[in-house]
């Protein structure tokens, strides 16, 4: 799960963690009181406006403006609020937004990179760390790999004092600066293990013409799975930021993925759900949507997933691919009939279905009297599909 | 002798009770492997479903002489499950949970680095030997006894993978489902090594999808110490990055894990690559034909 800019800054502050003064506007009336709430508490003028979108490359997009001024800082979040904002990570429709965050301006003396996650080769959490603040780790990565200093995290010892100063050290800072940095990278590993987090990027990592140390971006995503024991990080989803048909297939508990394609798949099991992808695509078409309905489907389950497919009007066709294990295909075929039933069918159908139950499932389909195609196996169900799909546009 | 399940596999289940636990236990049974009780805390000295329940796996072990444990445990007992079978002796865990947190994993992998005993998952099908043991949650009719061995990250594609070969007349060693979790047990290498050494495989397939390096780490240790042919398949070539496909660890971050370069990898090596996952049985089949 991904949370804003200022939410994550309000986390790391409940650690510990120093972050500038910051005030979010979630509504157009918020904005006032809030500029004029930050030049007060701080003295100063300078201000910073940045769009909360769940994205990145907010800055090169327009969205993170320095101003001077409580009335040019209204202005900016004014032309802010509410614009179409299109970063490398958005994709070319961008993204609305619909809050911000007025923060205090930092003076900065360094700008640095630090990242917390799991490093899935070793089985442990590291902390990494970049001089060359401000830009993309990946981009680090690829350049200068040296550049990044790591250390790799004993989940019985947390992140000792030693490896913590090893990465201040590493980073070329000295005296008030390092040991504000030691005491930084500790909180920041502490809030990771207590949150549950997958990943907290503070990007830039600041440190202020005064010796501070302070998170100027931060960037958090939290463990799905652990959600559960953090309903105090649960709450921070932002549904406006999420495709709805993702949130109501979430709402009925199925892994489900708009894609750019034109052909809707349901599939059981995730691998095999790439996979349905993946021969559709090497078939010439492209899939709508990624979505596996579990091994342990009910058939109210299915028909919701399937009428999650028939809503989203760029699917032009549909297939469905089931290998049934413990998922039974005889409730597969129940679940697509009684769907179909209900919101009607418009576009062509292909099923496939092998394993447990295929002939009570194949029968269901077969005396349901409805338009279905049916597949021998994977890529007779996806040549026909593309095919059907075809022939229709063309 | 194929791969770590055979015919002296004596398992307990932990979490028998539960309706996963006590369906797939049943299931177990029928299809031959010994399950000699199960485990869940509380209802020690009951008997379900025909059979002994215990309060701990130290004491299922003590009473069963059982090796291997299978864990239907829910989500936040699963890592502490894995650690309990680990320090009753178990040779084998096989963690069919799904869903547990990943921090809880980072630190029963600490625990099980430094343990003699075996994981495999979670949020994994299985481990099967045909004719001689299942070990997990896939049907047990689409396999049979032959000299293909398994090795993947995906359940249903593992069945997909099986039912091919199956069809093509051969069979299977052990088929293996190593799980999507980031952080997990046993991953390719150490199937593959396994593998290598079963007198009775002689081919093996391997089927792994987007997110991590393993199958990067995996086409290299193939290169340099496998003897016998491996045919592989990478699912999520259409993947976006950036998103969770399903399994917590297929995901494309930082622009590492992608297909391509999975598959490029694996190339390299001097692995078939099976074009379409309708392939995967054809592909490692020719090549012991």
């Amino acid at each position: 799960m991904k949370i804003h800019e200022y939410q994550a800054k309000q986390l790391l502050a409940g650690h510990g963690l120093l972050v500038p003064l910051g005030i979010p506007v979630l509504h157009a009336d918020g904005l006032d009181q809030a500029v004029d709430q930050i030049v007060q508490e701080t003295g100063s003028m300078t201000l910073v406006v940045k769009a909360q979108i769940h994205a990145g490359g907010r800055g090169k997009g327009g969205g993170v403006k320095v101003v001077k001024g409580t009335e040019a800082a209204r202005q900016t979040a004014g032309q802010i609020l509410g614009k179409r904002l299109v970063t490398h990570q958005t994709g070319p429709e961008g993204r609305v937004v619909k809050r911000l965050l007025i923060e205090e301006g930092v003076s900065i003396a360094r700008e640095l990179y630090v990242g917390v996650l799991v490093d899935r080769g070793c089985g442990r959490v590291v902390v990494m760390a970049s001089a060359a603040g401000g830009m993309e780790i990946e981009e680090v990565a690829a350049r200068t790999p040296e550049a990044i200093v790591k250390e790799h995290v004993d989940p019985a010892l947390g992140l000792a004092p030693f490896q913590a100063r090893k990465l201040s050290y590493a980073l070329g800072l000295t005296g008030t600066a390092a040991r504000n940095a030691t005491s930084f990278l500790q909180k920041l590993y502490q809030a990771f293990v207590a949150l549950d987090a997958s990943l907290i990027e503070v990007n830039p990592l600041v440190v202020t013409s005064d010796e501070r140390v302070l998170a100027l971006d931060c960037k958090m995503t939290f463990d799905d799975s652990a959600l559960y024991r953090h309903p105090e990080v649960a709450a921070l989803r932002d549904l406006d930021e999420e495709n709805p048909s993702e949130t109501e297939a979430r709402s009925h508990d199925l892994n489900f993925i708009k894609l750019d394609g034109n052909i809707g798949c349901m599939v059981n099991g995730a691998g095999l759900a790439m996979a349905t992808m993946d021969i559709i695509k090497h078939f010439g078409a492209s899939p709508a949507n990624f979505l596996d309905v579990g091994g342990g489907a009910t058939q109210e389950k299915v028909t919701a997933a399937f009428k999650i497919l028939t809503a989203d009007k760029d699917v032009r066709g549909i297939f469905v691919n089931i290998f049934g294990g413990i998922m039974r295909c005889d409730v597969i075929a129940s679940g697509v009939v009684g769907a179909v039933a209900e919101v009607g069918l418009r576009v062509p159908l292909v099923v496939r279905l092998a394993g447990t139950n295929v002939e009570q499932g194949s029968k269901i389909l077969a005396e349901s009297g409805l338009p279905i195609t049916i597949a021998s196996d994977m890529a007779d169900g996806a040549r026909k599909v593309v095919g059907l799909v075809k022939g229709q546009v063309s | 002798m194929p791969i770590l399940a055979d015919d002296k596999t004596r398992a307990v289940v932990q979490g028998l009770t539960g309706a996963a636990g006590t369906f797939h236990a049943k299931q177990m049974r029928e299809y031959g492997t010994k399950v000699l009780g199960g485990v869940t805390p509380g209802k020690g000295g009951t008997v379900h479903e025909g059979f002994p329940v215990f309060n701990t796996v130290a004491e299922a072990v003590a009473k069963t002489g059982a090796n291997t444990s299978v864990i239907f445990v829910p989500p936040p007992g699963g890592a502490d499950a894995i650690l309990e079978a680990a320090d009753a002796g178990i040779e084998l865990v096989v963690c069919i949970t799904e869903g547990i947190p990943v921090l809880d994993m980072v630190r029963a992998r600490r625990a099980m680095d430094a343990s003699l005993c075996n994981l495999v998952g979670p949020n994994c099908p299985g481990v099967i030997t045909p004719g001689a043991a299942k070990l997990g949650i896939m049907p047990g009719y689409i396999h049979q006894p032959g000299s293909i061995g398994i090795v993947s990250r995906s359940g249903t594609l593992t069945y997909e993978a099986a039912f091919q070969i199956t069809e093509l007349g051969l069979g299977q060693s052990t088929a293996v489902g190593i799980g999507g979790d980031p952080v997990k047990g046993m991953d390719f290498i150490d199937c593959l090594s396994l593998f290598e050494a079963d007198p009775q495989t002689k081919a093996v397939l391997l089927i792994g999808e987007i997110g991590g390096t393993s199958e990067e780490e995996a086409a290299a240790f193939i290169k340099a110490n496998m003897k016998k042919p491996v045919a592989a398949f990478v699912a999520g070539m259409t993947a976006p990055p950036g998103r969770r496909m399903g399994h917590a660890g297929a995901i494309i971050s930082g622009g590492k894990g992608l297909a391509a370069d999975k598959i490029a990898a694996l190339r390299d090596a001097g692995i078939a690559i099976a074009p379409t996952p309708a392939d995967l049985g054809t592909t490692v089949a020719k090549l012991i034909s």
